[in-house]
């Protein structure tokens, strides 16, 4: 259940993040969740749910944008993805491919910001 | 799925979500930089055999003259750490309450009182998981993936995200081998599969197989870092 440490961090970061920018409320928050991750969607979204409560991002939305693996293949000279997120294997050649181009991010990409709770309520 | 809308205002930020961690960890790997402590974390399924590799592998830096230390974390009992005592005079146990990996700021209060210039090894043996820990760094130089052969050939394709990210994958208990009927062949091409950079080393506390090999590829000059770690792992 590291999603939980995951949401408590999210929620420190984006309320800092807000505060410095002013605002009293955030309303909504993008994540950027790469499929290597190990982070199951409904069980972030719990966790952020809980994290959340009695912060400025108190009922906020959680958007997450799952990014795909993707790897380098030295075969065929580009970038391709898998059949299945785990095999690094090439599904043009079959060769193994070691160099990971995406699928380990853990962003946090925006937040909506708010000036008051009833905006934030809207 | 639900999308955060436009009422009010969006503000990019591109921060990771760990950024707290991170930078903990940063901190870490200068500090252990600095000192010349090459760092290790050890990840892998509760009974695994890491705590009894990590014994095995103090003796074995002792023979050698490597100053080793350990801090092991489990969520409850300081039963691991006891044990490790027995092999090395810096052992600490990292009592989690329940949560289920470690965190920098866990390692960096666990150092508390030890001299880092006088430790040429630190093994961090992480709480028995297969998940939770990999997203986690550390501030190690090598990510440590372990998996016995009393597990099943396909323990590395079941749990990618760990394997996948690890810089030396060890294969424990590997005298059990013959009785449990482990594939070695198609265990090494499942590490292979979703791992095909990191070097994977055989051994056996009991028997003793591969620990200098291990302890080498720890505290060597080496890179042992598999590619897929962008952050994490580099020797410092």
């Amino acid at each position: 259940m590291h999603e939980l440490s995951i949401a408590r961090s999210v929620v420190d970061e984006v309320a800092a993040a807000a505060f410095a920018r002013g605002f009293a409320w955030v309303s909504g928050v993008r994540l950027e969740v790469g499929s290597l991750c190990g982070v199951i969607d409904g069980a972030l979204e719990f966790a952020f749910e809980l994290a959340a409560a009695g912060t400025p991002l108190e009922g906020a939305c959680l958007e997450i944008v799952r990014t795909p693996v993707r790897l380098w293949c030295p075969t065929c000279l580009k970038v391709v993805q898998p059949a299945e997120d785990a095999m690094f294997v090439c599904p043009d050649c079959g060769n193994s491919c070691g160099e990971l181009v995406s699928g380990r991010e853990l962003v946090i990409c925006a937040f909506v910001g708010q000036v008051s709770a009833a905006a934030a309520a809207e | 799925m639900s999308t955060i809308g436009t009422r009010g205002t969006l503000v990019e930020i591109n921060l990771s979500a760990l950024a707290s961690n991170d930078a903990a960890a940063l901190a870490l790997r200068r500090r252990f930089s600095t000192a010349g402590t090459k760092v290790a974390n050890l990840i892998s399924s509760p009974g695994t055999g890491k705590t009894e590799l990590v014994v095995r592998l103090c003796e074995e830096a002792s023979r050698r003259g490597v100053r080793m230390a350990v801090l092991v974390g489990d969520c409850a009992t300081d039963n691991d750490a006891r044990r490790i005592a027995t092999a090395a005079p810096h052992a600490r146990q990292i009592v989690t309450d329940g949560l289920c990996h470690l965190e920098a700021a866990m390692v960096e209060a666990a150092l508390e009182g030890w001299e880092l210039e006088e430790i040429d090894l630190l093994v961090i043996e992480n709480v028995g998981n297969l998940v939770c820990p990999s997203g986690f760094d550390l501030g190690e130089n090598v990510k440590v993936a372990l998996v016995s052969v009393t597990e099943g050939e396909d323990k590395p394709v079941k749990y990618p995200h760990l394997f996948s990210s690890a810089g030396l994958v060890v294969i424990t208990k590997v005298d059990l081998a013959e009785a449990c009927e482990t594939d070695m062949e198609e265990l090494h091409a499942n590490v292979q599969a979703v791992n095909p950079a990191a070097p994977c080393l055989e051994t056996s506390a009991k028997r003793g197989t591969g620990l200098a090999g291990l302890l080498v590829s720890l505290i060597g000059g080496e890179d042992v870092q598999g590619p897929l770690s962008v952050d994490s792992g580099r020797w410092g």
